[in-house]
């Protein structure tokens, strides 16, 4: 896996956006940047060369689910890999973003491992 | 005015049970009055269940304005009380809510403020210990010439001597992560005022809604359930998303942990 990725960061609360990124930090991915929403994550999407995307579900403009949607009906965004992870869990809403195409998808709270093993499960089918 | 002091009296009994027994009791005496051709009869008669229907109407409505204002009152929500510049309690719950959100964002930061200038000082420790073990090593095993022996204590020395300065430092940093916790006494206590509140203003607003239905059961008024529905401004769509789930592990179409999720997906092919 290409420690160098570059990864954006979406969610609304910036406590959260903290806590990933230093996660994300720990497991050797220090190229990361943020947005506070899905309107305007995806604008930087759209111009940034971003390799991964971890979102969160419920934010006020634009939701993650309508940012998944949004990436996946792009030519030039629709391989990119989605992790979203978020505090919505009713089994309908993880169907929908399935559907949608997400490839991984983790409920908040969660814990270090989980977000590294959803990681290394994306990056493996990718590359596999 | 009257109404509303006769209702105080009479309000044990049911309204709509009264205008039931008036309309019963006058109803033979109406049948009577037609049979005959009475006409004058019968009109007075009818005359008199539009009376008591009114009055059962006006004390229904007048009872509901009473509960209203008393509620605003106590909600300080009154437009005609001379108090409204004290803030009102719905105000004064959002003032308090949003405390919670800044006290829990700040806690939240000052720990991973604490947690990040912890990070590099254990860092260095780990690995200065890692590499001096290595070394030290090569030296019980006599393999380390003197010259580099002599590197080795000065290191040794200065490993010692920063290890005390930064544990020193870290003890003050885990302190300070525990002080910064104690954001849950505080806003433990706004949340159970507000809880409080909620549960008064939920007591209010089912008092009131069974007086208008009382209100509209005297009226004969039917109110189309379905387009009351369709205003319902609190009805999402579906995208908006949900928030956390409070009952996971009483609700069957919600996951309750990381596992569940992932069985889901892997049946989904995911």
């Amino acid at each position: 896996m290409n420690k160098n990725m570059k990864i954006l960061i979406v969610d609304d609360f910036s406590t959260m956006r903290r806590i990933i990124k230093n996660l994300l930090r720990d497991l050797g991915f220090t190229n990361t940047e943020e947005a506070d929403d899905g309107s305007t994550a995806l604008p930087m999407l759209q111009s940034g060369n971003f390799d991964f995307l971890v979102t969160d579900w419920n934010m006020p403009q634009m939701t993650g689910i309508e940012l998944l949607r949004a990436v996946r009906a792009d030519d030039r965004l629709k391989h990119l890999p989605v992790l979203m992870v978020t505090a919505e869990a009713k089994r309908d809403q993880i169907i929908e973003a399935a559907q949608a195409g997400v490839n991984g998808y983790v409920v908040k709270p969660f814990t270090a491992q989980a977000l590294q093993d959803k990681i290394e499960k994306i990056f493996e089918r990718v590359n596999g | 005015m009257l109404a509303i002091l006769g209702l105080a009296v009479t309000r044990d009994e049911n309204t709509q049970d009264r205008l039931l027994r008036a309309v019963q009791e006058r109803a033979a005496d109406l049948q009577a009055s037609l049979a005959e051709n009475d006409w004058a009869g019968a009109t007075a008669l009818i005359d008199q269940l539009a009376d008591i229907r009114n009055q059962a109407l006006y004390d229904e409505v007048a009872c509901l304005t009473q509960t209203l204002h008393s509620t605003l009152l106590d909600l300080q929500l009154d437009a005609g009380n001379p108090h409204t510049e004290e803030v009102s309690q719905i105000d004064d719950a959002s003032e308090r809510l949003h405390y919670v959100l800044k006290m829990t964002e700040k806690a939240a930061n000052d720990t991973m403020d604490l947690v990040e200038s912890s990070a590099p000082l254990i860092n260095y420790i780990s690995y200065e210990a890692q590499s001096l073990t290595a070394d030290w090593q090569r030296f019980t095993r006599r393999e380390m010439p003197l010259n580099e022996f002599k590197e080795l204590a000065r290191r040794v020395e200065a490993f010692l001597l920063r290890s005390l300065h930064d544990s020193d430092q870290i003890s003050g940093h885990l302190n300070d992560i525990l002080l910064a916790q104690s954001f849950q006494d505080l806003t433990g206590q706004v949340i159970k005022r507000v809880t409080e509140l909620i549960g008064y203003v939920d007591e209010s607003l089912l008092r009131m809604g069974n007086m208008a239905r009382s209100v509209d059961q005297v009226a004969g008024i039917e109110h189309d359930q379905a387009a009351l529905q369709q205003g319902n401004k609190m009805q999402q769509s579906r995208s908006r998303g949900e928030g956390p789930q409070i009952r996971a592990d009483k609700a069957e179409d919600i996951v309750s942990d990381q596992v569940d999720v992932d069985d889901l997906l892997s049946s989904l092919g995911l």
